[in-house]
């Protein structure tokens, strides 16, 4: 269901549509989430990816003339299909290395998660391991995301902020 | 079951070709992030995929439950969902001052006007 959403998205002709269905895509993948004992992961994919991803692309479909597409700008490309086929198929090929799905022996759920599962109650005393990891054990990750965040944000209003300063001084000239 | 086994990579490798075609094929800026959006979601499934166990649980800890969804990659991707809307806030800011500049998203006519001057 995912992927004929992600596929749709390919041939969508209206701009505004496709937004709405990158909105319907996010969601999805939230309830997948849900399905893959993600909770955390999927509420904040509901509010943010959903959510506050679709508010922003109204907001540029707002400044941004958005007509309909003619048919030959969503003409399947051969180049770009080639190379995608191309990728897809090695990394189908690669998946033959790969540990089963839910394998609990698999090498990414031996590492760290079973001291995480085992010791994080005691250690920072918060039933819920996600939030422990996400707070204490790896922090400096979210001070890293945080820093991205700011980044973000000056750059936004770095881009933005100038062209309204641009009429402003038009009516002062006159 | 041997084929079933790596139904979740087939899942996301597709997703990811998905992606992969709309920012390569497209000229409509818009287009290429909604690309890099699929993109980025087929990368949180694949990592969401590889933590889950088998009949676990979510990792909340609670009485009388044994098995647990790994909570190392639910973390990484937390992270990595936040991080990822600030990157598209930025890449929409950016397409709505270059539509200011140009009066255009497309990229060859973006290329074009860049050509005349």
């Amino acid at each position: 269901m995912l992927a004929a959403t992600a596929i749709a998205l390919v041939y969508l002709r209206s701009l505004f549509v496709a937004v709405m269905l990158t909105g319907i895509y996010s969601l999805l993948s939230a309830a997948l989430f849900v399905l893959l004992d993600a909770v955390d992961v999927a509420f904040t994919e509901a509010a943010v990816g959903a959510g506050i991803t679709t508010v922003l692309f109204l907001g540029m479909l707002s400044q941004v003339p958005s007509r309909p597409e003619h048919f030959r700008e969503l003409n399947l490309r051969i180049g770009p299909l080639l190379v995608a086929l191309v990728t897809g198929a090695a990394l189908i090929y690669a998946t033959q290395d790969m540990p089963a799905f839910g394998d609990p022996n698999a090498p990414a759920n031996l590492h760290v998660a079973p001291r995480y599962i085992n010791d994080s109650k005691s250690e920072t005393g918060m039933p819920n391991i996600v939030t422990s990891v996400l707070a204490s054990y790896r922090g400096y990750d979210t001070l890293g995301e945080v820093t991205v965040i700011f980044t973000a944000g000056v750059g936004v209003l770095l881009l933005l902020g100038r062209p309204r300063r641009r009429p402003a001084e038009e009516r002062d000239g006159q | 079951m041997i084929w079933f086994d790596y139904y979740n990579y087939w899942i996301v490798i597709v997703l990811m070709m998905v992606g992969l075609y709309l920012v390569m094929a497209r000229h409509n800026l818009a287009r290429k992030v909604i690309g890099l959006n699929v993109f980025q979601t087929s990368v949180f499934v694949f990592f969401i995929s590889m933590g889950a166990v088998r009949d676990s649980s979510a990792p909340i800890l609670a009485e009388g439950i044994t098995q647990y969804a790994n909570p190392l990659t639910h973390v990484l991707i937390l992270t990595a969902i936040v991080v990822g809307v600030s990157t598209t806030s930025l890449a929409l800011a950016l397409i709505v001052r270059i539509n200011e500049e140009y009066g255009s998203i497309d990229e060859e006519r973006i290329l074009l006007l860049d050509g005349d001057d």
